[in-house]
């Protein structure tokens, strides 16, 4: 079915997989008044991070629950792991409380990834809204790690308001950089603001990428992503170049409990990260 | 290279297959314009007998709320259109625009064309179809909006 | 009769005795004997001691929404087909604890689940079940992960398969084909006859393990006159189907007919209340709950039997993406027919009808298919 990117079993959980490892909270950060980033380092001092941009891990509260976070850091920094979360509900809330030193169960990492070794010397149009942007943060960090191989690289990323805008000063460095083109959107702002107020479709539809060697990046709400599918649609970009990362519940990450089966596939393993042809059949359908 | 007003006109997309021999006339109603940052286009209540092109920059149109204050519902930059209320009754503005730094346009003489629409209704249909487009992804636009889909209740 | 035992695949003839025999040996090299027996009006697997705790002399009738055992004269150990439960709630048990974790000063450690590495001897074991335990094993054992349970269990597994001489009223193994014949992933497979008096049972041998118990039994070389009346009983009961299932293309024509009227018209009748999940021999579902004590300092995480029925199975940013009936049942039943082939490489339904049998209101799959088969407008675009 879709792309079912082969990984290696992450260490340690080979005997088990339900059995989270232990991490300590290094370091928490506040990114917007609901949303935060922490970052972890292993208790096992001999365990090296290593994952894929777009893959998610399974983070663990003591007593409270497991939710599913993606890895919003670096994947060339071997010794800490960065996730970014909204604190919406029970587990997030209590994980929104931890402090630098406090103990977090982690499994994974998990799912498929941002295509990004098989697409050199291409443009790049990344189409983030809201939280989705920590997704694709791993992907910026890499791209502009290696700037040379690809062409031009668009952001173009949606938030609420200007409160609401994750990764300010990445932002603006990576805006200061040649050659990454920014655009920030709102919904509304009060006055003061001097960037963008709308949707991010319309800033598809003027992006300058070229649709005929573009790969298209989408992460954030449904409808977002469907209104930005058309516009890459309109401008000639193919299914098969557009990747968009899903989300569904998800109790085990493993592809047993069922609960994040969407269509024909898995979103903790056919997924997140999906290219859009091998879902297309079953995108936007009402309550699949 | 300087550009004419005409290749300026003929390259904009809004005019993309617009008939010929309409185009000398649209011409003839269209100036260049430049606005300083923080200034304001038109006001809420301000009659409408243009629209602009906007050439370079940035325009915010806001709606002043009471206790919220000026509020931005939509940026229009470079390359999009700015006013669509010259073309139905009572020809006033609902919102305000102000620049939001330096910016230049094409400033059209909507009172000239509304005239020459009622005269000419290809014209007149040329340019309705083209604002009805505007209008419509204006309106998708702001359905996004409303819907706060970055909002809470995750 | 060689010390080493029969040949695979060779057929013996053993009594009713010597089959009791067999169990008692099952029990003496210390396996949990699991068999059918009757408790509550339905046939359940249970543990069994001797043959005696079989249902003896039992049948069943079942219909869309009805189940009722019959009492029957000539004695039968094994003449009913499949009750409301399934081989997989002894290997993904409907409740287990993965782990608990202790939290002292802000940190806490994680104590792996001890598990004990029982040996299951599952006595009765149809041949839709055989199937069904490896489309499990498909799930559970062959995917990128492996669950530790479930491994542990099967791999000692003594497996007693029973041919079914009499279709059951919702059955349609035979339309999957899965059956009515046990043809493999079985240690010894059972085919009952009674005829003139004498009560006997054919056994085939499926694997060495089987070879090496039979041998330690006595028991007589089947004859051919008894391997082909065994074979003609099996045949038969695979001409009785209670119900039968066009599979030609069924994945196809579902993913064409996703918005079908039928789905609003079972979506009316269908209470979302999991029966058909629960008792489904290949639904594997489950639910991941983490716990505290009232001090807060112990903490477990359970796994628990789930169903793609309840409110909050697919809940996420706020509500459930399938919400009505009519998504939920769409879900489950084009997840048994048609994307299971997209995740597994087979159906995901092997035709034991406990599906339609447990149904409180009797909806049937085969029935639904039918008449979206019937009425798929679609179908000559699709050539």
């Amino acid at each position: 079915m879709a792309t079912m990117i082969e990984n290696d079993i992450p260490q340690g959980l080979s005997l088990d997989p339900m059995i989270p490892q232990l991490y300590r909270i290094d370091r928490v950060r506040d990114e917007t008044d609901d949303t935060f980033t922490l970052s972890l380092v292993p208790e096992n001092g001999e365990t090296k991070i290593s994952f894929l941009p777009g893959q998610f891990n399974m983070l663990y509260v003591f007593g409270t629950g497991e939710v599913p976070i993606s890895i919003s850091g670096s994947p060339a920094v071997p010794s800490v792991l960065e996730h970014t979360t909204r604190s919406v509900g029970i587990v997030t809330k209590a994980m929104g409380l931890l402090k630098p030193g406090d103990r977090i169960g982690v499994r994974g990492p998990f799912g498929s990834h941002w295509p990004l070794n098989e697409e050199n010397g291409r443009d790049f149009v990344i189409i983030s809204g809201g939280i989705g942007l920590a997704p694709l943060r791993p992907v910026l960090y890499y791209l502009m790690a290696q700037r040379e191989k690809y062409r031009k690289i668009v952001l173009l990323y949606g938030a609420r308001t200007p409160e609401d805008i994750l990764f300010k000063k990445e932002l603006e460095r990576w805006r200061g950089k040649f050659d990454l083109e920014v655009q920030v959107t709102v919904d509304r702002a009060a006055s003061g603001w001097r960037g963008n107020v709308g949707v991010v479709t319309p800033l598809v539809a003027r992006a300058p990428f070229d649709p005929s060697n573009t790969v298209a990046l989408l992460c954030g709400p449904e409808v977002m992503m469907r209104f930005a599918i058309m516009e890459l649609q309109k401008r000639g970009v193919p299914h098969d170049r557009m990747y968009l990362s899903m989300e569904r519940n998800m109790k085990c990450a493993l592809g047993f409990c069922g609960h994040c089966q969407y269509g024909p596939g898995f979103v903790c393993k056919d997924g997140p990260v999906y290219r859009f042809d091998q879902i297309a059949s079953v995108f936007g359908k009402s309550e699949v | 290279m300087i550009q004419t007003l005409e290749s300026v006109i003929r390259e904009h997309p809004f005019f993309q297959d617009f008939p010929e021999e309409h185009l000398p006339f649209i011409t003839g109603c269209a100036k260049n314009v430049q606005f300083p940052e923080k200034h304001f286009i038109f006001l809420e209540g301000d009659p409408a007998n243009e629209f602009y092109f906007i050439r370079g920059g940035s325009v915010s149109i806001e709606l002043v709320i009471p206790h919220l204050g000026p509020t931005t519902v939509q940026t229009v930059g470079e390359g999009e259109i700015l006013g669509w209320s010259w073309v139905s009754p009572p020809y006033r503005w609902h919102f305000n625009a102000k620049t939001l730094k330096r910016t230049r346009a094409l400033v059209f003489d909507a009172k000239c064309l509304r005239a020459k629409c009622e005269e000419d209704h290809d014209l007149g249909f040329e340019m309705l179809k083209r604002f009805a487009n505007i209008i419509t992804a204006r309106l998708d636009a702001t359905r996004l909006q409303l819907l706060d889909i970055y909002g809470h209740d995750d | 009769m060689t010390p080493k035992g029969p040949r695979l695949n060779s057929s013996v003839l053993v009594s009713p005795a010597q089959l009791d025999q067999l169990l008692q040996l099952l029990i003496k090299r210390d396996y949990e004997l699991l068999g059918p027996t009757i408790r509550e009006g339905a046939v359940v697997y249970d543990h069994v001691t001797s043959t005696k705790d079989l249902p003896v002399g039992w049948t069943d009738e079942q219909s869309g929404g009805k189940y009722r055992l019959k009492h029957r004269e000539d004695g039968a150990f094994f003449d009913f087909v499949v009750g409301p439960q399934s081989w997989k709630k002894f290997l993904f048990p409907p409740v287990a604890r993965l782990w608990q974790a202790h939290r002292s000063d802000g940190l806490f450690e994680i104590v792996p689940e001890v598990r004990k590495p029982t040996k299951f001897a599952f006595i009765g074991v149809r041949a839709c079940e055989l199937h069904a335990l490896s489309i499990q094993d498909k799930v559970f054992l062959q995917g990128p992960f492996v669950d530790p349970e479930y491994k542990l269990h099967r791999d000692n597994v003594f497996i007693v398969a029973v041919d079914c001489v009499q279709a059951g009223g919702t059955c349609f193994c035979a339309s999957m084909k899965t059956g009515p014949k046990a043809s493999a992933g079985f240690d010894l497979a059972l085919t009952e006859i009674i005829q003139e008096g004498r009560h006997n049972f054919v056994v085939r041998v499926g694997t060495k393990a089987g070879a090496d118990l039979l041998s330690q039994v006595s028991h007589e070389e089947a004859s051919p006159a008894e391997v082909e009346l065994a074979e003609n009983l099996v045949a038969e009961a695979a001409k009785h189907m209670g119900r039968t299932l066009d599979v030609n293309g069924i994945k196809e024509m579902l993913y064409r007919n996703t918005e079908h009227a039928r789905w609003d018209q079972v979506a009316d009748r269908c209470l979302s209340c999991s029966n058909c999940t629960m008792v489904c021999p290949t639904c594997f579902c489950s639910n991941v709950e983490d716990l505290t004590d009232l001090s807060g300092q112990q903490a477990e995480r359970w796994r628990k039997w789930d169903s793609c029925f309840t409110t909050d199975f697919s809940y996420i940013h706020g509500s459930s993406v399938r919400s009505t009936p009519r998504s939920k049942y769409r879900q489950w039943m084009m997840h048994k027919l048609a994307y299971w082939f997209d995740q597994f490489g087979t159906s995901g339904c092997v035709g034991c009808g406990r599906c339609i049998t447990w149904c409180p209101v009797g909806i049937d799959i085969t029935e639904e298919a039918r008449v979206i088969r019937e009425s798929d407008i679609f179908a000559s675009a699709a050539g």
